[in-house]
């Protein structure tokens, strides 16, 4: 697709444009108010950009630092390993910043003073996680090499964390105060976006097969998901809560196996008719793409009916099926969030609790969790697509 | 008039087409044959710029195409792909009307136009102004997009394997077609084919490729009878030679005075198909409308080459 | 056929439903303790249905523009080097839950109608910048040939045969995208957005099923309406360019 214009290239020193939108981002960045101090956890605060919000001329030193990180960044022909280093290094300092910067403001012994990360330190550090992310894509690792990008990843986070180098941010003084409660979140959580997934799994999985072997069903049970699919999903839960709470009463022996119209369960159920939809047609559509020239084979090797569906084709539709869990599972683990409406549980709570109090903080320990879970699911789900998808050169 | 000198193509290390220069005379076809990946289709798409040439120039008529602005030069060229390329949300006449329509011609010339060239394709107007390019045949598609190159009369007329996509019987009868319509536009034509046959039927020259190599160019016959190379002769297919031969002269050329059974033949009947006759009906000579006859022993010494 | 007329019962119910909702009140009344009104009354449910169109409609117009600007960019030769970003930032972004993509645009814009707005055009660009790029990087290459051939400008082959030509394509991302927003705006009411999700909140604080049913109903089918609409509108572009959709 040459064109005229490519053809004769300007004798222009290369500047990577992606670099340029980097350097763009990360410069407006600087501008911006790093922290937010404020007075307490409620009010607004005061925006302090990274040379005034460090001690002393610690900030200048950082300043520097990111642009140099981001000019490196404008260079066309720098390895992309060494982009990686450098978008690796960027994404400490920001942090480290915040981190000096919130302990270099709060007064000692002060428990009402917050400093929280404001616009600039969110665009810094989008900047340099986009420039991680573009070099980590274009890098094309193996599967094995991505895993473990993935696994020391989370190991750094976890160090960040664990090393109390934030610890007098304002998003981890609102976790010191409530620790108890968000583990408990945390596995309330879990639960309701695993729980409903194997719910889905064991109920979704037969149905698929079931619509696959008799064509006649199809229409009605796709149709049937397909509207449970259309009702918003603040709907469907709240509409469980009644319908659970009638069947606890009045079936008898429902209440013991722990239906209930208050607490997880409702939330449970209200994502596992979401996740049914996904599982079923994909299933489907796994099942129905085996070849049939592979389906006759299998035939004329003499398996029955029962040794090809479960020898051959449900194999060959794995791939599908499991694409069907990445998409259920970070959906659930998104939607899961409004359970902390209903009184389900989950880091749902802490974002409602917070829009109520208008606490920011508390909405950040709620939603910051819960959009690392849906990457980290993301991504590793998307790893096991590829290792059992033959052969396809897959880009994530 | 179409003059290319020293024109090539280079990719980084690898070259494509290596210096080539020929002329083409106007209203010619020329007909550039080649395996695939022998450079035939870059060199094509170089005159009109498709593909930007790394040295050399290209002439039309007297002027330098690399002066004209690319998107100009290609509105003054006609050019058609296989597999047609119509645009498929657009009606057969908005198809066909869309260069004139860049050139800025008025709206009744343009309909006129349109309404002349569906004619001349034999598709009624009044039938197919409004159809859409997916409701038509695969041979009526490739009319069309043959129609919509020549819509703003070019004076050259590029084909980039114009006939691929159609089966064999269509394939004929659009070569004919072509043929005729050519001759009465006095179109410049360059045509790029894989098929020497079709090479054969169709050009006034034929250029062999390989390689990025042009091996030989010239008129059907003297490729057919004096291949320069080893690949030339093989392309030619050797023992589809004597036919190919024949393919090209009217019995109404070779015909001798004298007198034979049977209804005459027309005299544009090629020897090809005269010796198909001679043969099957077991006859050594047949007759030729307006006087005269053609006889076996003249179609096997045409065949042979000699006497061309 | 029978669908289409299903289609239009649905919709005849539902703007009767808007216009005079008390009149099916005793359909809600079973499903209400203790005297509970049947039917939200704090404000209009016609009023609360067209601000939250409006806020998908404008969400989902800004996101097309954008989306399909952006498509557009990175499939141009001057905008090539973004392509690969572009791919893993949407393919990341997806995975961003659309409620936290809310809660977070909260403490940049305060409450009200601004933070929904911005939620619902930022998760609104993923599909439709998904589609408009897959559309783009598919056209038929003959075509695009042919067009190139004919001496058509850049400019004049995007916006009189690519675009075009992909439109179907870009028709159904749109169609994704609003029908998430439909959706994701009754969340916007937590954050004080001026939306359906008000008569549902409303029932989840006071117990009242009927609320939460009939702002479920409203929703949903608004939702199935417009997904309809769309499909028919994709259906027809498609078969006037002679290609027929998948599935």
């Amino acid at each position: 697709m040459a064109d005229t214009s490519l053809a004769t290239p300007v004798p222009v020193p290369r500047i990577s444009r992606n670099g340029l939108l980097f350097a763009l981002l990360g410069g407006l960045a600087l501008w911006l108010p790093l922290v937010q101090f404020k007075a307490n956890r409620i009010v607004a605060g005061e925006g302090l950009s990274l040379p005034g919000a460090l001690p002393g001329g610690a900030g200048w030193g950082f300043v520097c630092l990111v642009i140099l990180l981001l000019a490196a960044g404008l260079l066309y022909r720098l390895p992309l390993g060494w982009r990686l280093g450098l978008a690796l290094i960027g994404l400490a300092a920001v942090i480290l910043s915040l981190g000096l910067a919130a302990k270099g403001l709060t007064p000692e012994g002060n428990r009402v003073v917050r400093v929280a990360p404001a616009s600039g330190f969110w665009m810094l550090l989008l900047a340099f996680g986009l420039m991680g992310t573009d070099a980590l894509s274009r890098l094309h690792l193996s599967r094995k090499a991505r895993w473990a990008v993935l696994c020391i990843s989370l190991g750094l986070i976890w160090l960040c964390l664990a090393s109390g180098l934030l610890n007098e941010t304002s998003v981890m003084v609102e976790y010191r105060a409530r620790a108890d409660l968000f583990s408990r979140s945390l596995w309330q959580h879990l639960t309701l976006a695993f729980g409903s997934l194997a719910m889905a799994l064991l109920i979704g999985l037969p149905l698929g097969i079931m619509v696959f072997l008799i064509p006649k069903l199809r229409r009605g049970v796709l149709g049937v998901l397909n509207v449970l699919q259309t009702i918003p999903s603040l709907a469907l839960f709240g509409i469980m809560i009644p319908v659970f709470g009638w069947i606890a009463l009045n079936v008898p022996g429902a209440a013991q196996i722990g239906v209930a119209g208050i607490g997880l369960f409702p939330a449970l159920m209200a994502l596992f008719f979401y996740s049914l939809l996904p599982v079923v047609s994909n299933t489907l559509v796994g099942l129905r793409t085996v070849d049939p020239a592979v389906h006759d084979a299998a035939f004329g090797l003499g398996l029955t009916q029962r040794q090809v569906l479960f020898q051959v084709q449900l194999p060959l539709a794995l791939p599908v099926v499991l694409a069907a869990v990445r998409i259920v599972l970070v959906q659930n683990i998104g939607l899961a969030v409004i359970a902390g409406l209903i009184g389900g549980g989950g880091f749902g709570s802490f974002v409602f609790q917070g829009l109520n109090q208008t606490a920011m903080d508390l909405i950040l320990l709620g939603a910051l969790p819960t959009i690392l879970l849906a990457l980290v699911a993301g991504v590793a789900l998307d790893l096991m697509v590829e290792a059992i998808s033959p052969k396809k050169g897959n880009v994530t | 008039m179409i003059r290319i000198e020293n024109l090539s193509k280079t990719y980084g290390d690898t070259t494509v087409v290596q210096p080539v220069s020929l002329t083409i005379e106007k209203g010619h076809i020329a007909a550039l044959v080649g395996t695939s990946g022998s450079g035939k289709t870059t060199l094509l798409r170089m005159i009109n710029r498709l593909v930007e040439p790394s040295s050399g120039k290209v002439w039309i008529g007297d002027e330098d195409a690399a002066t004209i602005a690319p998107h100009l030069l290609r509105r003054r060229i006609g050019y058609a792909i296989q597999g047609h390329g119509l645009f498929p949300h657009r009606t057969l006449a908005q198809n066909i009307a869309m260069v004139p329509q860049l050139l800025g011609w008025k709206p009744r010339d343009i309909s006129d136009r349109v309404d002349e060239l569906l004619t001349l394709f034999q598709l009624d107007p009044a039938r197919f102004r409004d159809r859409m390019p997916h409701q038509l045949s695969g041979g009526q598609q490739q009319r069309v997009g043959v129609a919509r190159a020549l819509a703003a009369r070019p004076e050259v007329l590029l084909m980039d394997e114009p006939f691929g996509a159609l089966d064999p019987v269509i394939r004929a009868k659009a070569q004919d077609d072509l043929r005729d319509i050519q001759r009465q536009l006095g179109t410049t034509l360059v045509i790029v084919t894989h098929d020497m046959e079709e090479a054969v039927t169709l050009g006034d020259r034929i250029a062999v490729m390989d390689k990025g190599v042009l091996l030989q160019y010239g008129p059907p016959t003297e490729i057919l009878t004096h291949p320069a190379t080893p690949f030339v002769e093989a392309l030619i297919g050797k023992a589809e030679r004597p036919f190919r031969l024949l393919s090209l002269s009217h019995i109404g050329d070779i015909a001798v005075p004298g007198e034979a059974e049977g209804p005459a033949l027309p005299r544009d009947t090629s020897a090809r198909d005269a010796l198909a006759q001679c043969l099957w009906l077991g006859r050594d000579r047949l007759a030729v409308q307006g006087g005269g006859v053609v006889t076996l022993e003249a179609l096997r010494t045409r065949a042979k080459g000699d006497g061309a | 056929m029978i669908a289409r007329l299903i289609l239009a019962a649905l919709a005849c119910l539902l703007v009767a439903f808007l216009l005079t909702p008390q009149s099916f009140a005793w359909l809600f009344v079973p499903l209400t303790k203790n005297g509970a009104p049947p039917i939200y009354t704090q404000t209009g449910l016609l009023s609360l249905t067209l601000s939250h169109l409006g806020l998908v409609a404008l969400a989902s117009l800004a996101s097309t523009i954008v989306a399909v600007g952006l498509g557009v960019l990175v499939t141009r030769p001057a905008g090539r080097e973004f392509l690969p970003l572009a791919r893993t930032i949407t393919s990341i972004g997806q995975t961003f839950p659309p409620v936290a993509v809310l809660a977070l645009a909260v403490p940049a814009m305060g409450f009200g109608a601004g933070p929904t707005l911005v939620a619902l055009f930022l998760y609104g660009l993923l599909p439709i910048f998904e589609n408009t790029l897959t559309a783009l990087q598919n056209l038929p290459p003959s075509v695009i040939e042919a067009a190139r051939g004919m001496g058509l400008t850049r400019r004049q082959r995007l916006l009189q045969v690519e675009l075009p030509l992909a439109l179907p394509v870009i028709l159904a991302g749109v169609r994704l995208s609003v029908v998430i927003s439909l959706a994701t705006a009754t969340i916007g009411s937590t954050v004080a957005a001026h939306t359906l999700g008000e008569v549902i909140i409303a029932g989840l604080l006071s117990a009242n099923t009927a609320f939460v049913v009939q702002g479920g109903l409203i929703v949903g089918l608004i939702a199935v309406l417009i997904y309809e609409g769309f499909q028919q509108v994709e259906k027809a572009t498609a078969r006037r360019i002679g290609q027929m959709q998948q599935e």
